[in-house]
């Protein structure tokens, strides 16, 4: 019989409703997988077993009535623990957060149990979605389930911040997860475990219940196995919410039925300043492949140029912390959370106690960085000048869709790094993005799918960008890489 | 620009969080290797560029003048607003003195 943990959510969903096999065999398979990595990969900081028969159960007494059982009917799927989920214990993988029980649920999680998801736990990730490597988790460092084929045994990088999600989907504990991206944190955790994640326009998902990191930014989406349930379940996913004041008040495209990879038509524009002096060859070879593959789909292909890349990353850089210092202002030790209140003192000691000992190293570093860029006198400098530059690098992409109508370049510079070989230097961890970053700041769709291999046997991933609101030209360019690239490699099992 | 030792104490004491005087010492050259990193924007020309101020077009709403609109987000709940208080007292959240 087939290993029900290898199909994915389309998979999954159609056979419980043929009959196939039933969504509590499903979640069981699923739950016996995630019980037996924990140890060793650490990707979730809670598993929540009970909760993903419990949905199973009831899609499979709906079946029995003939009931309809939703676009993910039976699919147990992992939660990024950045996503409020009521009674369950949800951190962001602070020690701030630690013990903090939702009484509420996020919008997005909740229209997923609305679709007939189930839950299979909540996933480890940097904490407050700050990282690049899911090493600042209060909660330990996820391991990815790839090994490099060199022999060795280092431990290496799942990617961030949605590291738990990547490596769960990796490893077959999870068939499809929740992810969010700020700035790269769907696609480059996608690209270095070899699976594929869309981070929609922004606003397509509501931020409602979603733990804040930069609110112009964050934006969720679905990370899976393939294009195909990568786009049934941001269907699910997406959609106006009134509680979110930045929401899209559009209508959810049928996303997966108009999935189409011919290309025909389509112009791919190439972004010359995306190709950096002294890039890794086996990611320059991934890109030539990928601009093959959509050639060979029918596809022209043209150079454009982005004229202001190389400021997006400084430009971030300012943005998102000073947005993360007003959003995590928040904690101060009164409302929820950690406090921390030194023997016999007031107020203002109790604030400064509670967010040392609940923040990590990076989160600190990010809120101080905010504050200065904030602070009277170097405001305009800092922060409305990039401001400004994040202007003109919007301006970049909509010039650019003036001459194509979605762009091909690199998920990430590198393969997935060992754990340790950034940690350093916070710059060289931040350099991680760059290709993903430019993206975010112009709230524009994009995706990773895998391309191959490098000579490591490590998965490489190719970034799709596309117009705002067409996460449909986004998927279809995907589809069309994935039909070609032939991608079926998946790590060894180790743990 | 650059931070010296005193910078980040106050910068540490406006973000209200508690540094020791040795972490202030490593926050140092952290925050100047960030700091100088980012003022490559300076380099930008921004002559007769607006700040963005929202990244996708959109207007904000206004929603119906009603007690509960969304009960999710409406009142009386005072219970589940303060379950994860840690100190919650008499039905209020619960802080040190405040007044010298």
């Amino acid at each position: 019989m087939t290993d029900l943990t290898d199909l994915g959510v389309a998979a999954i969903r159609d056979g419980i409703a043929a009959g196939t096999f039933t969504a509590v065999e499903v979640a069981e398979a699923f739950n016996a997988n995630v019980a037996a990595a924990q140890e060793a990969l650490n990707a979730f900081i809670v598993a929540t077993p009970d909760k993903a028969i419990e949905a199973a159960t009831a899609i499979d007494a709906r079946r029995v009535k003939g009931e309809p059982l939703g676009k993910m009917g039976g699919v147990p799927i992992g939660m990024k623990d950045l996503f409020a989920t009521t009674g369950v214990q949800t951190t962001a993988a602070s020690h701030m957060l630690e013990g903090f029980v939702p009484q509420y649920e996020s919008t997005v999680s909740q229209k997923l149990w609305d679709a007939g998801a189930g839950m299979l736990g909540k996933l480890n990730l940097d904490q407050f979605a700050m990282g690049s490597s899911n090493e600042t988790s209060y909660f330990g460092n996820v391991i990815s389930p790839w090994k490099r084929n060199d022999g060795g045994n280092a431990a290496l990088a799942p990617g961030g911040s949605s590291g738990g999600s990547s490596a769960a989907i990796a490893a077959r504990l999870c068939p499809a997860a929740t992810g969010t991206d700020t700035g790269g944190s769907i696609r480059q955790p996608a690209a270095f475990t070899g699976i594929t994640g869309i981070k929609p326009t922004y606003g397509r998902c509501s931020r409602w219940g979603v733990v804040a990191f930069a609110s112009s930014l964050d934006q969720a989406g679905p990370m899976a196995r393939d294009v195909t349930d990568c786009a049934i379940m941001l269907e699910a996913m997406a959609g106006f919410d009134p509680k979110d004041s930045t929401s899209l008040d559009l209508p959810v495209p049928e996303w997966a039925a108009g999935l189409n990879a011919d290309l025909s038509g389509k112009r791919v524009g190439i972004p010359r300043e995306y190709r950096m002096d002294g890039m890794d060859a086996d990611v320059a070879k991934s890109w030539d492949d990928g601009i093959a593959w959509l050639t060979d789909a029918g596809a022209t292909i043209v150079d454009i140029s982005l004229p202001h890349t190389k400021y997006a990353l400084p430009a971030y850089y300012i943005i998102a912390p000073a947005e993360a210092s007003s959003n995590l202002a928040r904690y101060d030790g009164v409302r929820y959370g950690l406090r921390d209140l030194p023997e016999g003192s007031g107020l203002q000691d109790m604030y400064a106690a509670t967010r040392a000992a609940g923040f990590g190293a990076e989160v600190k570093r990010r809120i101080l960085i905010g504050t200065y860029v904030l602070s009277a006198g170097f405001y305009d400098a800092y922060y409305t000048q990039a401001q400004k530059v994040r202007a003109l690098i919007a301006r970049d992409f909509a010039e650019a869709f003036e001459q194509c109508d979605v762009i091909l370049a690199p998920t990430a510079p590198s393969a997935a790094f060992a754990l340790g070989d950034n940690t350093e230097d916070p710059l060289k961890m931040y350099l991680n993005d760059v290709f993903a970053v430019p993206a975010s700041l112009a709230g524009l769709p994009a995706m990773s799918v895998p391309a191959g291999l490098n000579r490591e046997g490590l998965p490489l991933g190719l970034q799709i960008i596309g117009r705002a609101f067409d996460e449909q030209g986004v998927l279809n360019a995907g589809l069309a890489i994935e039909n070609r690239a032939g991608f079926t490699a998946r790590p060894a099992k180790w743990w | 620009m650059s931070v010296d030792t005193a910078t980040v104490a106050k910068i540490a004491a406006l973000a209200r969080i508690k540094l020791s005087a040795g972490e202030v010492e490593a926050m140092v050259p952290e925050l100047n290797g960030i700091l100088a990193w980012v003022e490559q924007l300076g380099e930008v020309d921004v002559t007769g560029v607006e700040p963005m101020t929202a990244v996708i077009p959109n207007t904000l709403r206004l929603r119906d003048d009603v007690i509960d609109a969304d009960p999710l987000t409406g009142g009386g709940i005072r219970d589940k607003v303060l379950a994860n208080a840690p100190a919650a007292e008499h039905g209020f959240f619960g802080v040190p003195k405040v007044i010298e």
